[in-house]
């Protein structure tokens, strides 16, 4: 798909291609949520207790946003701003998140640790979303920044079945910032590295 | 190791660089308010581990430093290897001047009276 698509008619080809890609991400992605998830992360192996204790603090940092993202989702679906489909897309990736935390939490508990926990008010910019698009806008930045949070986990993760777990969700969150940004009229890959 | 960070910072960055950086830390991160991570607003002059309504990490507590160019420029580059037990589980940011893009644009954005009242 060439890029002047978005350049050249900002709402209509974005919101069709928007829409008939819909049903091939929803399979993608939850395949790729459900292969990458509890079946890799069961497998992890031993480790010092140093590196040990490295692996639960990467992954209660990802929980901690993964916990994040769903209350961020929420708060766009109940938010009365996104229409449907829209409004769809949202509940489904807060699922993806929500299978994430999952996974995540039991692995730090399978590594002898202690799940973070949600927390009570993350102050969110309510006063800042107005529209449908804020609420994307505001969506795509904090998958933009799960993604990379995810690039600064995968290489230090010393377990290499949690990395190979950790890189899966990190393709799921640029699956969703990429059907973000196309739906807010964006590039939906603006670049051949993420960072 | 102080030195050899003190180097890249004092090499100027670019806050607008800086701010593209910046997008990567914000799936945990806010200027205004805390969230997974502490906020950043007041971030400069602020002792490290120091932040009322964020529950740090009692190695972040005992750090010991004062958020400067320099010390973020060293704690950036291996969050978890200068902090052990830091809840910040991240690589960091091993580029220099990426670093020094980043350090530029949080020391404006995070004294900024529009964002930080």
């Amino acid at each position: 798909m060439p890029i002047t698509t978005f350049q050249a008619d900002p709402i209509k080809p974005v919101r069709r291609s928007f829409l008939s890609g819909f049903g091939k991400i929803t399979l993608s992605a939850t395949a790729v949520a459900l292969l990458a998830g509890q079946d890799r992360l069961a497998l992890v192996g031993s480790a010092s207790a140093q590196t040990t204790n490295n692996d639960v603090t990467i992954l209660n940092s990802a929980l901690g946003a993964e916990q994040q993202a769903i209350a961020a989702y929420q708060l766009g679906a109940e938010s009365g701003l996104l229409q449907k489909p829209v409004l769809d897309l949202a509940v489904q990736f807060q699922g993806h998140h929500k299978q994430h935390a999952d996974a995540l939490a039991k692995a730090v508990q399978k590594l002898g640790g202690k799940p973070v926990a949600p927390l009570k008010d993350y102050s969110f910019p309510k006063d800042k979303l107005k529209s449908q698009n804020d609420v994307l806008a505001f969506a795509a930045t904090l998958e933009k920044g799960a993604v990379s949070a995810y690039l600064g986990a995968v290489p230090i993760l010393t377990d290499r079945e949690l990395a190979k777990a950790a890189a899966s969700i990190l393709g799921d969150e640029a699956m969703h910032w990429a059907v973000l940004r196309q739906a807010l009229g964006q590039n939906p890959v603006p670049d051949a590295f993420v960072s | 190791m102080l030195l050899v960070s003190s180097a890249a910072w004092a090499a100027g960055g670019d806050p607008a660089r800086g701010e593209a950086i910046y997008q990567r830390c914000l799936a945990c991160h806010s200027l205004e308010h805390n969230r997974v991570g502490p906020r950043h607003c007041g971030l400069f002059g602020r002792h490290a581990g120091s932040l009322s309504g964020y529950a740090y990490s009692t190695a972040m507590k005992k750090y010991g430093v004062t958020w400067n160019e320099e010390t973020l420029d060293h704690f950036l580059q291996n969050p978890l290897k200068v902090v052990p037990g830091t809840k910040m589980g991240y690589a960091g940011v091993k580029d220099p001047q990426e670093r020094a893009d980043l350090i530029s644009y949080l020391k404006q954005a995070t004294s900024d009276p529009k964002t930080c009242e």
